[in-house]
């Protein structure tokens, strides 16, 4: 927001906007990302507000819960039993089994992502702003969401999940059965050779088609919510890019376009977090199932 | 696509996150909404039920009303009967009695009539006697002529 206003100077304006959105798109990091992987580099501001939200939902949750009574219920109280019952019912109705970890499970993911994905309501400069006025801080990008690592680091935890729910459901010999016949199946062994250089070849494929399946699944459910705040959150650097501008149209349209995507956005806030909870439920709920 | 060991702490945070819930969050509050879920279900049932017994009641009160109804319908006939049994009565004591008194003054007039002809007669006869004397200028004796006395008293009575 501050750096605009040498946008507005000159002829520079694609610099500057340039300028400006990459440096909001610059983490507050440890270090400097070195490759694709760096094991050494933390995002600190990632790591920070998943946690500030994670206690966002929490605290008021355990405190609600600790106050629970099957009376009449406060409003607060009802707000969080009426969540509880909706994950329920979701979670009832794609899993198969036992749901005394999964269910609740899938409420904290849908609450925690829906409340990293609120941090891009706030304004985009805001944060950014407090951080380098009152904290000294350059960078900082406040939307976990809007980070790699932040939606992937959920999408490979439901992934461990779903091996975890594979062998306790299947165990391991179920596991690796499922492994070499699905999705295509597989002939049946017999004293014919051929059968054995078939089943080789099945097993193969089969085990290349899982392998696809396992990192499809994960790599969409991971890509799904970060492309869509990554994307949510560039439009707003573009949007206020045109307030920063300071022509009276660039104002007039920051207001306007600001808000229908403010408005809009309010939609895509709930409804990613809602997919990937029940992303999640449909991933662990197949691995309840039997092939 | 800056892949880092963020991605190891937000899995962790993934998982201390999901069982804190199922730990300290989930049980209370789905304990709260099946406890409550099944005073609903109670009061419903018993609502349900004190409907079901109004009915009855109704239909009980319902039935009482008809008898009493019909019992009082009965009462009324039956108070109508005996009033009209009584006036009946009454009626016919009343003409009983009637007859009785006019068949008594009858009687009495009767009575009264011969009485007073008895009477007559008999002045009639003093009258006679006293008027025979003025004309024979003597005593009649009463007891000499008794016989024409009588005979004459008859002979008034009849004529």
């Amino acid at each position: 927001m501050l750096k605009l206003s040498i946008a507005s100077e000159g002829g520079h304006e694609s610099g500057g906007m340039s300028e400006y959105i990459s440096h909001h798109l610059t983490y507050l990091s440890n270090q400097v990302q070195g490759a694709l992987f760096d094991i050494n580099v933390l995002h600190l501001d990632t790591i920070f507000f998943s946690i500030l939200c994670g206690l966002l939902f929490l605290i008021p949750f355990y405190l609600a819960a600790r106050r629970s009574t099957a009376g009449v219920p406060g409003r607060f109280q009802a707000f969080v039993e009426m969540l509880v019952e909706f994950v329920e019912e979701q979670a009832k109705g794609m899993v198969h089994g036992k749901l005394t970890y999964i269910a609740p499970l899938a409420l904290s993911v849908f609450v925690w992502v829906a409340l990293m994905n609120a941090i891009d309501l706030l304004p985009v400069d805001l944060l950014p702003w407090i951080a380098h006025n009152v904290f000294h801080i350059d960078y900082l990008r406040p939307l976990p969401t809007a980070d790699l690592n932040g939606t992937f680091g959920i999408a490979i935890g439901v992934l461990l999940l779903v091996f975890y729910y594979n062998i306790k459901i299947k165990g391991v010999g179920g596991f690796a059965h499922q492994w070499i016949t699905a999705p295509f199946g597989n002939v049946k062994l017999s004293a014919n050779p051929l059968t054995w250089v078939g089943f080789l070849l099945l097993a193969v494929v089969n085990i290349l088609f899982t392998i696809i399946e396992y990192v499809g699944a994960t790599f969409s459910h991971g890509m799904r919510l970060f492309g869509n705040m990554y994307a949510g959150e560039l439009i707003f650097f573009l949007i206020a890019g045109l307030g920063g501008t300071a022509t009276v149209l660039g104002i007039a349209m920051h207001l306007v376009m600001g808000s229908v995507w403010a408005l809009f956005h309010i939609l895509i806030v709930l409804l990613q977090a809602f997919i990937f909870m029940m992303l999640a439920l449909v991933y662990i709920g197949q691995a309840h199932e039997h092939h | 696509m800056n892949l880092n060991a963020t991605l190891f702490v937000q899995l962790a945070v993934f998982f201390v996150l999901s069982w804190v819930t199922m730990k300290f969050i989930w049980p209370p509050l789905i304990t709260a909404i099946d406890e409550r879920r099944k005073k609903i279900a109670d009061g419903l049932a018993s609502a349900e039920k004190a409907d079901k017994s109004l009915a009855e009641a109704k239909a009980n009160a319902t039935q009482v009303l008809k008898e009493a109804h019909a019992q009082a319908g009965k009462i009324v006939e039956q108070a109508n009967r005996r009033s009209n049994e009584l006036v009946e009565e009454a009626r016919g004591t009343a003409l009983a009695e009637g007859q009785r008194l006019i068949a008594d003054a009858r009687e009495q007039v009767v009575l009264d009539s011969n009485r007073a002809r008895a009477q007559l007669s008999k002045e009639v006869a003093a009258i006679a006697v006293s008027g025979a004397s003025k004309l024979l200028g003597r005593e009649i004796d009463a007891r000499a002529h008794a016989d024409l006395l009588d005979k004459l008293a008859l002979e008034i009575e009849r004529g």
